[in-house]
């Protein structure tokens, strides 16, 4: 087993004796359900993507944008999965399994909230007990979607450690997982983690480039010359990705958050970025060995990025390992140009991105027209990995407070 | 095969392992606690190299963890203190820690000279243990190295002659534990609850369970999560154990920082007193 658990030397059950039990059953449950559709789990998992989740997602030609980088650019739709994000691919597909597992409880950590608003959606539909830990920053930042976990009746539970960012939410549900393994499953919400949640989350996930490789055939009459994704966790990306992975020909981009530079702040144990895939060293969080913002003494530095979602200090494993055989690229794009990216897309083609799917598109720019001199060919996808309601108050104010040129005034709106 | 420090340690009736956390609130005032903690009837003494993701560990030591690195600790400078304890200090020292900082020991130096060379940069765990043996450390606990995953590190211990202790959890199942207990040496944890560390007002029914398992090893059994009362102690060697091991109890008391090497002293006495109680109480044939 300890093979499989592996993408070369990354990956593994880096976690404490108490949880390795549950780890060991979840790995079975995987094998069975997901992997060999027991009970006809697999069936289930899809008939609710499609009734509840509102699968198949367009891919959408759009024109305006194709015409601005003149070539074929098409977007992946995941902003209109139910609840507004891809993650709802995963979390259903794991709340689905704690039930078929017979578990009691699901927890959930959240950056951007996305993951825990899809599972505490998921937890409302399947009718399970749900809490979730969520930064006490990314509360402050992702206040609509903490009010839509509520409403699902999920707790909500902040997280004031550190920078009160994602790795600290990770930090504390595991803590509360091997309190409560017995009855409790943990939905981890991205390719992270132990084996099998990389695995697994990729394989909930990759219904994204499942669909995308049919529909660009039928719309271009062949495979795209590139897919570009936002990276994380890399659960979007890897789910953007999987299916693409054996033609050779197709570039795979994964565009993660430069923030405000990719220098790191050591004496502050600071990275202005989270760029784990272009700037991190081997090493193991949360656990999986993996790339990771680290010190030269193997302390996790805080990350940063104006978007909570893509604000970690680590990344999949399977994509530092697809990085290091040189078959995912890993790029990455600053704050401004994501905050850049979020207006053009909503002014151009009428699609409010999330602000981390304005880091793949903000990439797209830069390849495009601007400084990057990048070939991403003439047919591009790209994957649109959430919608951006849940940003409109960090972009109010980022981009007053950045002169984000694209962004509209709301001076005369002002109330007196 | 020569009994080990850790073992040793366990020889003379029942062991009080006490956990501090290096460089908490600085590497001096460490130094004077685990003193105290020693002259306070400490058998082995366990110190925390602090790492910033402590994921087993609960409110209390995670602070403590807090404190340590914000003072500036560091894989170098807590061996220099183990180096130093050393030289006064005769009960065996644990380096308790998680897999990464001890990964990254030497990997820095790794990797300059693998970018050079073109070949993978890590070097796996060998450097941090070769220089923690050298220093004086006896043993490792690392709460996020499962067995499964601890192949390089018990290489590198055997290669310095240290011993690598696991865990075993309420949730471990037996064919686990048969795994675990082919690899163990020095002494066996055994967590009393599940969850996080931390100072508890009860001893949980879970621990006699699980030290009910462990009749298939000749290695000592300890304690620990949650213990933090001399009746506790007590509780748990009647109840079988050859040891306690008490961490949130004594960062508790450091966190307070008044006259904390006079307290941990008391602490310690007060807890040792609770095991040996405890001892007395296990009825004669079944005491090793
Ligand atoms: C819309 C959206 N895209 C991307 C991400 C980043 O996660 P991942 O890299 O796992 O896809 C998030 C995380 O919350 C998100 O909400």
């Amino acid at each position: 087993m300890s093979s499989e658990s592996k993408f070369g030397e990354y990956g593994g059950q880096y976690v404490p004796e108490a949880l390795m039990p549950a780890i060991e059953e979840l790995t079975d449950a995987y094998e069975r359900y997901v992997l060999n559709n027991e009970d006809g789990f697999v069936d289930e998992f899809r008939e609710r993507l499609a009734d509840f989740g509102g699968r198949p997602t367009p891919l959408q030609r759009a024109d305006r944008l194709s015409e601005r980088y003149d070539r074929e650019v098409y977007l992946k739709r995941e902003d209109l999965v139910h609840g507004g994000a891809h993650k709802l691919n995963n979390a259903l597909g794991q709340v689905l399994l704690a039930k078929y597992m017979g578990k009691e409880r699901i927890i959930a950590e959240t950056g951007a909230g996305q993951h825990g608003t899809a599972t505490a959606m998921a937890a409302a539909h399947l009718d399970i007990d749900c809490e979730i830990y969520m930064g006490r920053t990314d509360i402050n930042r992702q206040r609509p979607n903490v009010f839509r976990m509520r409403i699902h009746d999920a707790e909500v539970n902040p997280v004031t450690a550190g920078s009160g960012t994602l790795k600290e939410a990770i930090n504390a549900t595991m803590r509360d997982w091997a309190t409560n393994v017995e009855d409790t499953h943990y939905v981890i919400g991205s390719v992270v983690g132990p084996h099998p949640f990389p695995k697994m989350v990729r394989d909930f996930q990759s219904v994204i480039s499942e669909e995308a490789r049919e529909q660009i055939r039928e719309k271009a009459g062949r495979l795209p010359d590139s897919v570009v994704a936002c990276a994380g966790g890399g659960s979007n990306t890897m789910g953007a990705f999987h299916e693409f992975v054996g033609d050779e020909d197709v570039d795979l981009l994964a565009v993660e958050a430069g923030g405000s530079g990719l220098t790191i702040d050591e004496e502050a144990g600071l990275a202005p970025h989270s760029a784990s895939l272009s700037a991190g060293e081997e090493g193991v969080l949360h656990g999986a060995r993996t790339k990771l913002l680290q010190n030269p003494d193997g302390q996790i530095l805080e990350s940063h990025s104006v978007s909570a979602g893509l604000d970690y200090s680590g990344v999949g494993p399977e994509l530092a390992h697809l990085v290091d055989e040189g078959r995912v690229r890993p790029v990455n794009v600053g704050d401004d140009a994501a905050l850049e990216a979020f207006h053009r897309l909503s002014k151009l083609e009428g699609i409010i991105p999330a602000l981390e799917s304005s880091h793949a598109l903000a990439y797209l720019e830069r390849a495009a027209l601007g400084d990057a001199d990048d070939d991403l060919g003439e047919v591009v996808v790209v994957n649109v990995s959430g919608r951006g309601d849940k940003d409109l108050d960090t972009v109010i104010e980022e981009s007053d407070s950045r002169d984000i040129d694209a962004a509209p005034s709301m001076e005369v709106f002002q109330s007196e | 095969m020569s009994e080990s420090d850790l073992e040793a340690a366990f020889a003379d009736g029942p062991a009080l392992v006490s956990y501090v956390v290096a460089g908490d609130p600085d590497v001096e005032s460490t130094k004077e606690h685990v003193r105290a903690l020693v002259r306070g009837g400490a058998d082995v003494v366990e110190l925390g190299l602090p790492f910033s993701e402590p994921i087993a560990e609960g409110p209390t030591i995670q602070r403590a963890v807090r404190r340590a690195l914000d003072a500036g600790m560091t894989p170098e400078r807590y061996l220099d203190l183990v180096a130093d304890l050393r030289e006064d200090v005769d009960v065996p020292l644990v380096c308790m820690t998680y897999f990464n900082p001890i990964y990254q020991y030497g990997a820095g130096e790794a990797r300059s000279a693998s970018d050079a060379s073109g070949e993978t940069a890590s070097e796996g765990p060998e450097p941090f243990v070769a220089a923690a043996a050298e220093a004086g450390i006896s043993g490792f606990i690392v709460p996020d190295l499962p067995v499964d995953e601890s192949g390089p590190l018990k290489e590198a211990c055997e290669a310095h002659g240290l011993d690598l202790v696991f865990m075993v959890a309420p949730t471990t199942t037996d064919d686990r534990l048969d795994r675990m207990l082919s690899r163990a040496s020095g002494f066996v944890y055994v967590q009393g609850r599940l969850g996080t560390t931390g100072a508890r007002s009860d001893v949980s029914d879970r621990t006699h369970g699980s030290l009910g398992r462990l009749d298939r090893t000749d290695l000592p059994k300890a304690v620990g999560f949650g213990i933090s009362e001399r009746d506790h102690a007590r509780e748990i060697v009647a109840g079988g154990a050859d040891g306690v091991i008490v961490g949130s109890a004594f960062v508790d008391i450091v966190a307070d920082g008044r006259d904390a090497a006079d307290r941990l002293e008391a602490k310690a006495r007060e807890l040792k007193a609770g095991a040996l109680d405890g001892a007395s109480e296990v009825p004669e044939p079944e005491r090793t």
